[in-house]
């Protein structure tokens, strides 16, 4: 059984989190994300929820305290976006070092200055090195899908991971669209009860988080979240593939549009792959031979799936929504990367389109696209929707 | 159920042995103090700083009670996040003993760094003690002058130099700030006397809701004091009312300790190197001066506060 309804990003964030009915929340607010604690709130007003929710006074008390419930053996969540996220930095790797499985709902928005609102990645790509799982979402039904399967892959006892489930700021964060809920007591059944290995609050059996480890220890430790990092993609396949046995809806960690036979791919994340698949079609119909690819898991970064749909393209365009000041942008260096390492040599194209919440249109989908189609192929970063 | 020191001394402790804190340190002693009454099993949280780098060295750990630690701001985010938890998850049953929580900082970690999340839990009124171990600088990173170093301390980042004979400021009143939290549970005390300790945080950890209790604890190396003196110091402390030790009871002032005589400050300079400088040459004696009359208009807010007159013995 299942109902649909018209919701937002945001509220389908909060959604999930009702059905998951997590131990503990501790959110503070931010825009574009402040709505999943304000809705959610409204749930644990009204008794919908078992959650104790700590309403700190900062995103940095926020994450603290869900690290804290999380490692106490609690069922945690937050959210948060932005300036709030690299207010939160300092705890980030200390979550993945001690391997608390926080599912939080990051809604995408810039870094200042200029101060914006508006949806890029540069916010969560300052992140990526932080030893926490990222998955870029399209819409709201993906987003409210991924919360849930967040919980099973973060918890699972080979991965014990903190996990991001990203969503572009305003635009899938705020924009109202259908989306299929699970009943209640599917989502329970989906994600089971939380079994913590070593809890803090095992009085009988206490142990100590938070230890110095110098010059002998520190590199080992750090050894032993790679080889989680290396358990999480064989998860995740578990996971969405009974998520989708369940709701007919199939998450698999890069998502291929009309790839098999193109000669010109665009790779690109998150809600601007509407655009894309958009122009794929127009062009299709105009006898060009291109296609899509949107990275869905994007840490642990999923090479060898990405190699697998772009090893036959003549030539290809990584469209970033963050740019790396002084070095090529992200997204773009990890394909290169993962290419090189399979032996497959493409010219690539990178493109930075979108910083600040700035529209990204088909056209300039089909600019990239043109850019291929003509061979007008260059390592130099070109921009996208941008007046210069 | 009255303290009675036969049964303290048999207690198994929460710290253990093997800790690396220094000779004479009074952080080690203001913990074993502290939790020595609590008779409830307790989960420990500590900022950054001397106490949790020195107990926790892996792969070893003096800890015999569940510790936490993951950041020098955040001890009083993080005692939020374990009371939380243990809310939830007593609510459901999958935690069943009463347990109790008590976070320690550093005066950096609590006065400085940690204040706004302190002041946040406080605000939101988790059942949780915070313990400030208040050794009145940067001890762990080498003596660096905090908001709680004394005026006139030698501090290595407000260093007695040619022109600047030490930290120019007085400290701030982290006490009373903790107090206009209204909070039913906040002292001011130091380690002159095991038994201040013992009943303060008993008291503390058995009153529903955040408290609060700040403990002078000298740092022997970086106040250049012999270590075989911590009492004494933290005695004179008292004694010349530098450090008074009361408590704010649901809003009640109540004064601990009215010493007899009225003693100069420099009696508790004089053991430590910190304050040598200050010996030396006019600079120094108004530095001792201007000191004196914070004091001396500290204790006069005190007694107020607590609704107590004082006459001092000539």
């Amino acid at each position: 059984m299942s109902r649909k309804d018209i919701t937002s990003g945001n509220w389908a964030v909060a959604e999930a989190m009702r059905q998951i009915n997590p131990d503990v929340v501790a959110a503070y607010p931010i825009t574009p994300s402040t709505d999943i604690p304000m809705r959610f709130s409204e749930f644990v007003a009204d008794g919908l929820v078992d959650t104790n929710l700590v309403t700190v006074e900062s995103e940095h008390s926020a994450i603290s305290a869900c690290l804290a419930a999380s490692v106490s053996g609690a069922r945690v969540m937050t959210a948060s976006s932005a300036n709030g996220v690299a207010l939160m930095h300092e705890i980030f790797p200390i979550a993945a070092s001690y391997r608390a499985p926080i599912v939080f709902g990051l809604v995408n928005r810039s870094l200042g200055a200029p101060i914006n609102i508006h949806c890029d990645h540069s916010d969560s790509m300052a992140e990526r090195d932080s030893g926490w799982i990222h998955i870029y979402c399209e819409d709201g039904q993906e987003v409210y899908d991924t919360m849930i399967m967040g919980v099973r892959i973060a918890e699972h006892k080979d991965v014990l991971l903190p996990v991001f489930v990203c969503q572009d700021g305003f635009i899938t964060s705020h924009c109202f669209e259908p989306v299929e809920f699970m009943e209640d007591d599917e989502v329970q059944a989906f994600i089971g009860e939380r079994d913590p290995l070593f809890p803090l609050l095992d009085i009988d059996n206490p142990v100590a988080y938070g230890s110095l480890a110098l010059t002998d220890y520190y590199f080992e430790i750090k050894r032993q979240q790679v080889e989680a990092m290396k358990h999480v993609e064989r998860v995740y396949k578990e996971v969405a593939q009974e998520f989708a046995k369940k709701t007919g809806r199939d998450y698999p960690v890069v998502d291929t549009y009309r790839t098999d036979d193109a000669d010109h791919i665009i790779v690109i994340m998150s809600s601007a792959a509407g655009a894309a698949k958009d122009t794929v079609d127009s062009l299709r119909e105009r006898g060009h031979k291109v296609g899509c690819m949107r990275i869905r898991l994007f840490r642990p970064f999923p090479a060898a799936a990405i190699v697998d749909a772009l090893k036959d393209a003549r030539s290809i365009a990584v469209l970033d929504r963050a740019a790396s000041l002084g070095a090529p942008a992200p997204l773009f260096t990890e394909i290169k990367g993962a290419l090189y390492d399979a032996g497959i040599h493409i010219p690539t194209n990178t493109y930075v389109y979108g910083l600040g919440g700035r529209d990204f249109f088909p056209h300039n989908a089909e600019e990239a696209f043109m850019d291929l189609i003509n061979n007008k192929m260059s390592p130099e970063e070109r921009y996208l929707g941008l007046r210069e | 159920m009255a303290i009675r020191i036969k049964d303290l001394v048999t207690k198994e402790k929460a710290m253990r042995q093997g800790h690396r804190m220094c000779p004479g340190c009074g952080a080690p002693t203001a913990v074993q103090q502290a939790l020595l009454a609590v008779e409830q099993p307790v989960v420990i949280t500590a900022a950054t700083g001397c106490l949790e780098v020195s107990t926790t060295i892996y792969p070893f750990n003096a800890w015999g009670v569940p510790f936490l630690h993951s950041a020098f701001e955040n001890a009083g985010a993080s005692v939020s996040g374990i009371e939380a938890a243990y809310v939830a998850l007593k609510k459901k049953g999958k935690v069943t003993k009463d347990i109790k929580f008590v976070a320690f900082g550093g005066d950096g970690g609590t006065y400085d760094i940690g204040l706004q999340a302190l002041s946040g839990a406080a605000e939101r009124g988790h059942d949780f003690t915070y313990i400030c171990y208040n050794n009145q600088g940067y001890m762990n990173t080498g003596a660096q002058r905090s908001s709680a170093t004394p005026k006139g301390a030698n501090t290595s980042t407000a260093p007695a130099g040619k022109v600047i004979p030490g930290k120019i400021q007085k400290p701030k009143d982290l006490t009373a700030i903790m107090a206009a939290h209204h909070i039913p549970y906040v002292a001011q005390t130091t380690i002159h006397n095991p038994m201040e300790v013992i009943e303060k945080v008993k008291r503390a950890v058995e009153t529903p809701g955040p408290a609060f209790v700040n403990i002078l604890t000298p740092c022997v190396l970086f106040w250049r004091l012999e270590p075989s003196l911590q009492r004494e110091i933290c005695k004179l402390a008292v004694e010349t009312r530098i450090w008074p030790v009361y408590e704010v009871i649901d809003g009640q002032w109540k004064l601990g300790y009215k010493p007899r005589k009225r003693v100069p400050v420099e009696e508790f300079f004089k053991p430590q190197g910190r304050f040598r400088h200050l010996f030396k040459g006019e600079a120094g004696q108004s530095v001792i001066e201007a000191f004196q009359k914070d004091v001396d208009e500290g204790w006069e807010y005190l007694l107020k506060m607590c609704g107590e007159t004082w006459e001092p013995q000539a």
